[in-house]
């Protein structure tokens, strides 16, 4: 397999080399190629930033991420096996002959799930290869440093997975978009279904990772299940370099709690949730009610780590690939047959991502970032798997359907593992951009860099 | 009261992973006065055998079920272990659902030998480096082996359960007359604080009853003199390597079922149980255990909600405080020998 | 300059390295499979400098005296913190936020120093270790409200600023030194070849060659004459008269405030702080820099970080199409067997690379990096090395 990759420098060059042949005067060179952004794409391909954690905790999410990716570069290039959701979007400007006729090529990262680092390969990747768009990564801390870069620097930048209500409230950035749902959004989802299956009369007891994705998760499901009845226990919060929870779980019985809400993600879930079943919550009756644990934030990939402590837990996702619209349909099938397993949530996530900075700049027939977003804000579009979505202008989120899944009892393989048990309708979850959870910051303006 | 009954006894299962690590690793700095930077991932291998040996014993060969369908609308295959078809569904059931403590049989001789491999290949020749060049060799060393695991079992933690026969909690609140659920308590975690109390007293017993034990206590005191008196103590701290090693591979193998293990678990326990050894004071094993269990019981009352409503973020800091509590007050921890790593 | 002709050379050296790293580190041309070895763009080039100072600051404490801190990321996050509220509050000129970066971190180092260095040893490395773990705990999680926690701290156009005139709504703070962008570089083809130069990296450049210098003059002055003794023999030390803790607390003092010197840099070249700056893995890595590259040398903390560094960024980058590109002029058979051997090790197995790199290092070069340059110099030379060597590029890690 051929793949060149040609950067924008390596086409400068080839200009340079065959304007001059051999000898050349050192010539000074303008950053953004004479078209008024940083980073125009020269020649006939178009390169895009790839930057997924690659290692650490969530490498297994970033290998999801980039597999998606890369599906998604076929599909915009047209050499993919079909031609995924591109049949199914609602927009038609992508033809499947790149992006504005211009072949797309790729360069990846490593985040390491540290801000840091995250900023370094984005940069690498800005000022080296010249990427006009950044993508991916796996958690706020890291979506939030990465898109304040990308505001400096002046590229787009598409957030991957990122949960907290920050990305697109107190941080938002107007390169910036996200198309995953929030902290917000996961409560309000939530509570109704609670309140469905556990009677409005609860008492909730919180263990919260202490950093600022739990923070806001903790407020949303708080807010969110106090509003229908239930009472807040307590609130503990646990350090995000905890691994054993026994001593934060212990204690939960005596509280009088009935239910358990555990804000954590990642490894602090998959462990504070099997330590909880360990500890035989869930077998316990406490005011003559059948002790419960609810997970606000689910992920397929994480659920595997827990194994058969998930059944029957309830949880809120982003995307499910056992959904069954078209374009989900449609998405599930390609990435199935080239992979041989269905995609996780952040594997849609980022690959509906890079489909809508495509169709954007197509929109706007221009690479320009200030066009891209002037493109992306407001846009209404279907066909994506989380049925019609508005991306919304005051803050750059995407409003849409959200699921509420639960662990299932019997899973048929090992990629069965959450049964959706209701599709939140928009409505439900969407919020005004001055709501007093995502309140503070500001957009400011977008930025081309030159 | 009940509250506190039970922080002590999380703080003592807490503690017994700790102390387990940090004797591993006070063995190795006692004997061979080597940093073992690689000591937090010789646990993580312990765990990856349980792992290792419930994928064994799950290798299947896919039956295709024409009844169900898998995600993409294809027939499903199903995997049937090869365990099945030699000892029957339900035996081969039992035998899958005991891995874990089927795997310590299985770690013992992998850990020894990876101890023995390690100390002849690699730590042999460290001996009379500088400590800092240990840390950077073993260092490198925790790194290779953290990725080898993570190559062929990825960076996602894998689910380890214990046999459903220890599954749920034991009710100490109703035996102690409290009332019943205040004071519960998991059948494993019971069975990991047993399980490492043998290990701890076996270590001692035959360190303190053996005539081996007492020339590797001897070479501990004084290596010169024993090896003056025509005593291969090389040999012998080859042995002692390959037992630390087990130690920590076992403390790793019946951890498994706690938090499922993932390729980084070994180096989250690195530094904690580097600060346990040295607030138990440097080449003192009785000291590194006692440490263990006394920052594990501190770390436990420390999470009560109480607590942090008084001091937020204590249990963000409880084990560096003590730690630098302790040292202040005891310089050489406390029960650390004069003169060991102290230059 | 008060050098002798060795450390001058070896300045003038490092100055000509530091001058023309944009030439040195792309050395191969655009478009060429070997580009992506190029490392001369300005993040990574400001990085190699800046973690140059923070190795550089470390060896005058563990090389010097012999004293392993397991904390120094502690320093350097703390003047990052400091450097970032002080462009917040004041001003984007990056002038005061280093200033108060390097301030900053000496007060911390001079508390935690004061505490630590009752102990020695390995007791020594502990408390140092705890002070850090702390600091990260916190910053991390309770002191949210001032480090931003989890999403650290970036400069908005909302900030009060004081010195600074007010930022049209929605315009980007930019980092400057009297209103040169730290940001603004040039480009200049010559051939095949692409340079850029950056007005951030020479600014970090610059002050990484002052403490270079300053650290020569610590090696050879008295003052570091006394930090040597205690490293050899602290008791002797003391019976003599003397005291050793205003010396050793000096020099972790001036350590610290290399740290932080450091960390306010980075924030003046990438205006952003995040807690994890500060984790155990941070601290970690300056000790393994200063000892890959040679504890106790002068050069060797500084080729110690330019190596870890430039692996983690350029290894990390390399992706399997990249691999087929490489080898696509070979058989397909062979070329599937390469990228398959090759896979591993590149792209999300960089650490794999460097977890290698380290044991070899250390294994077949015991005084680091720099005494890999020695063999090598010794190979074209073919002259016997003299065993007295006053020179501080010589004397081996312990």
């Amino acid at each position: 397999m051929s793949n060149s990759k040609l950067t924008r420098r390596g086409l400068i060059k080839t200009g340079a080399v065959a304007g001059a042949a051999g000898l050349t005067l050192p010539t000074y060179l303008r950053a953004d190629g004479h078209a008024g952004y940083l980073n125009a794409p020269q020649g006939d391909t178009v390169t895009l930033g790839f930057n997924v954690p690659q290692s650490g905790p969530y490498a297994d999410e970033g290998a999801d991420e980039l597999r998606a990716y890369e599906l998604a570069v076929e599909h915009l290039n047209g050499t993919g096996a079909d031609n995924g959701m591109l049949e199914t979007f609602s927009s038609d400007a992508l033809q499947g002959n790149g992006i504005l006729g211009k072949k797309v090529v790729y360069v990846t990262g490593d985040t390491q799930t540290k801000s840091d680092a995250a900023r370094a390969s984005a940069k690498s990747m800005i000022e080296k290869d010249g990427a006009i768009m950044i993508t991916g990564g796996s958690s706020s801390g890291v979506a939030v440093a990465v898109q304040a870069l990308c505001q400096e620097a002046g590229v787009i930048f598409m957030a991957g997975l990122t949960h907290s209500n920050d990305t697109t409230g107190k941080d938002k950035r107007a390169n910036g978009f996200r198309h995953f749902f929030n902290s917000y959004m996961s409560g309000a989802a939530l509570a109704p279904v609670l309140q469905n299956a556990y009677g409005s009369d609860r008492k909730a007891y919180h263990l919260t990772a202490d950093y600022n994705w739990g923070y806001t998760t903790e407020e949303a499901v708080r807010s969110s299940t106090e509003a229908m009845g239930w009472e807040t226990v307590n609130a503990v919060k646990t350090p995000l370099t905890q691994t054993d929870f026994s001593s934060y779980i212990a204690p939960v019985l005596q509280s009088g709690a009935d239910v358990l809400v555990l804000n954590h993600y990642g490894g602090n879930m998959v462990n504070s949730l099997t330590n909880a079943v360990q500890f035989g919550l869930r077998d316990k009756l406490v005011n003559d009610k059948n002790f419960e644990i609810v997970v606000p934030l689910y992920s397929r990939l994480m659920a595997k780590g827990a194994g058969a402590n998930v059944k029957g837990i309830f949880g809120s996702t982003n995307w499910h690939w056992s959904l069954t619209d078209e374009g989900s349909k449609a998405f599930v099938k390609s990435f199935g047959t080239k992979y041989g397993f269905p995609p996780s949530q952040a594997a849609h996530t980022c690959y509906v991502q890079a489909l809508l900075y495509a169709d954007a700049c197509e929109r706007a027939g221009t690479f320009n970032p200030c066009g891209v977003v002037e493109a992306l804000e407001g846009f209404e579009f279907d066909g994506m798997g989380n049925g019609p979505t508005l991306y919304r202008a005051d803050d750059h989120q995407c409003f849409k359907d959200v699921l509420v899944v639960k662990g299932k009892e019997n899973p048929t393989s090992e990629f069965d593992l959450l049964e959706i048990v209701e599709v939140t309708p928009v409505e439900q979850v969407t919020y005004a951009p001055d709501h007093p959870q995502v309140a503070g910051g500001s957009l400011g303006t977008c930025n081309p860099g030159a | 009261m009940d509250a506190i009954i039970l922080q002590i006894l999380n703080g003592l299962d807490k503690g017994s992973a700790y102390a387990l690590i940090a004797l591993g690793l006070t063995l190795i700095f006692g004997t061979l006065g080597v940093v073992n930077f690689a000591h937090g991932a010789l646990f993580m291998i312990g765990a990856f055998c349980a792992v290792t040996l419930s994928r064994i014993l799950t290798l299947s060969h896919t039956v295709v079920d024409e009844t169900k369908t898998d995600f993409l609308g294809n027939p499903l295959k199903v995997d049937v272990p090869y365990i099945y078809d030699i000892f029957g569904q339900t035996t081969g059931d039992a035998i899958i659902d005991w891995a874990v403590p089927i795997s310590i049989l299985f770690a013992i001789p992998v850990m020894v030998a990876i101890g023995f491999i390690m100390e002849r290949g690699l730590i042999k020749h460290f001996y009379k480096r500088p400590h800092a060049d240990q840390i950077l060799v073993t260092f490198g060393l925790a790194i290779v082996l953290q990725e080898i695991i993570k190559y062929f079992y990825g960076a996602n933690p894998i689910p380890t359960p214990a046999p459903d026969a220890f599954r749920g909690s034991f009710d100490f609140g109703a035996m102690l007359g409290f009332d019943p659920n205040t004071i519960i308590y998991p059948y494993w975690r019971l069975v990991y604080f047993a399980f490492s109390a043998l290990i701890i007293g076996a270590v001692f017993a035959f360190l303190q009853f053996t005539t081996f034990g007492m020339v590797v206590r001897a070479g501990m005191a004084d290596r010169e003199t024993v090896g003056l008196l025509g005593i291969n103590i090389d040999k012998r701290f080859t042995i002692m390597f390959g037992i630390a090693a087990a130690v920590a591979g076992l403390a790793g193998v019946m951890y498994a079922p706690i938090n499922s293990p993932n390729y980084h678990m070994g180096m989250d326990f690195l530094v904690l149980s580097f600060v346990v050894v040295v607030v138990g004071g440097m080449g003192s094993l009785s000291g590194a255990v006692l440490a263990g269990f006394l920052l594990g019981i501190l770390e436990s009352f420390a999470s009560m909600a109480i607590v942090l409503e008084t001091l937020p973020g204590i249990n963000q800091i409880i084990i560096y405080l003590v730690a630098i509590i302790i040292l202040l007050t005891r310089p050489r921890g406390l029960m650390g020998r004069k003169g060991v790593m102290e230059e | 300059m008060g050098l002798t002709k060795k450390d001058f050379t070896l300045l003038i050296i490092v100055a000509c390295l530091a001058l023309f790293a944009p030439f040195i580190l792309n050395p191969f041309p655009e478009g060429s499979a070997m580009a992506q070895f190029n490392a001369g763009y300005p993040d990574l080039m400001q990085r190699l400098v800046i973690f140059g100072i923070f190795a550089i600051g470390f060896n005058i404490l563990f090389g010097l005296t012999g004293y392993l801190s397991f904390g120094h990321a502690a320093f350097l996050g703390v003047g990052s913190y400091a450097a970032i509220w002080m462009m917040k509050l004041l001003t984007m000129n990056v002038i005061p936020a280093i200033i108060i970066s390097v301030l900053v971190a000496g007060l911390f180092s001079l508390l935690v120093g004061w505490i630590s260095l009752r102990r020695s040893g390995i007791y020594f490395s502990i408390l140092t270790l705890a002070f850090a773990q702390m600091s990260y705990a916190l910053a991390y999680s309770v002191l949210t409200p001032i480090t931003g926690g989890e999403t650290g701290l970036q400069p908005k156009y909302t900030d009060p600023r004081i010195l600074d005139g007010a930022l049209a709504p929605g315009e980007t703070p930019r980092a400057n030194l009297f209103g040169l962008d730290m940001k603004s570089s040039f480009q200049v083809s010559a051939g095949d070849w692409i340079f850029t130069f950056n007005a951030g990296y020479y600014v970090a450049a610059v002050i990484m060659l002052i403490a270079f210098y300053l650290s020569i003059r610590i090696f050879r002055s008295p003052f570091g004459m006394m930090l040597r003794a205690v490293k050899s023999n602290q008791q002797r030390l003391n019976y003599t008269g003397l005291n050793a803790k205003p010396y050793t607390l000096a020099a972790f003092v001036i350590s610290g405030m290399y740290a932080g010197l450091a960390g306010g840099l980075l924030v003046a070249m990438d205006t952003q702080v995040g807690a994890e700056r500060m984790f155990w893995t941070a601290s970690g890595e300056v000790v393994l820099m200063t000892i890959l590259g040679g504890a106790g040398t002068l050069i060797g903390p500084v080729l110690g970080a330019g190596f870890i560094k430039y692996f983690e960024n350029i290894i990390s980058k390399i992706n399997k199409s990249i691999l087929e590109q490489w080898f696509a002029f070979m058989p397909d058979g062979i070329e599937d067997l390469l990228i398959t051997l090759v896979y591993p090790f590149i792209g999300k197995g960089w650490h794999l690379t460097l977890g290698i790199l380290f044991m070899l290092v250390v294994i077949f070069l015991p005084g680091g990096l720099v005494e890999g340059g020695q063999r090598v110099a010794r190979l074209f030379k073919r002259k016997k090395p003299s065993d007295d060597t006053p020179d501080g590029k010589t004397t081996p890690a312990e």
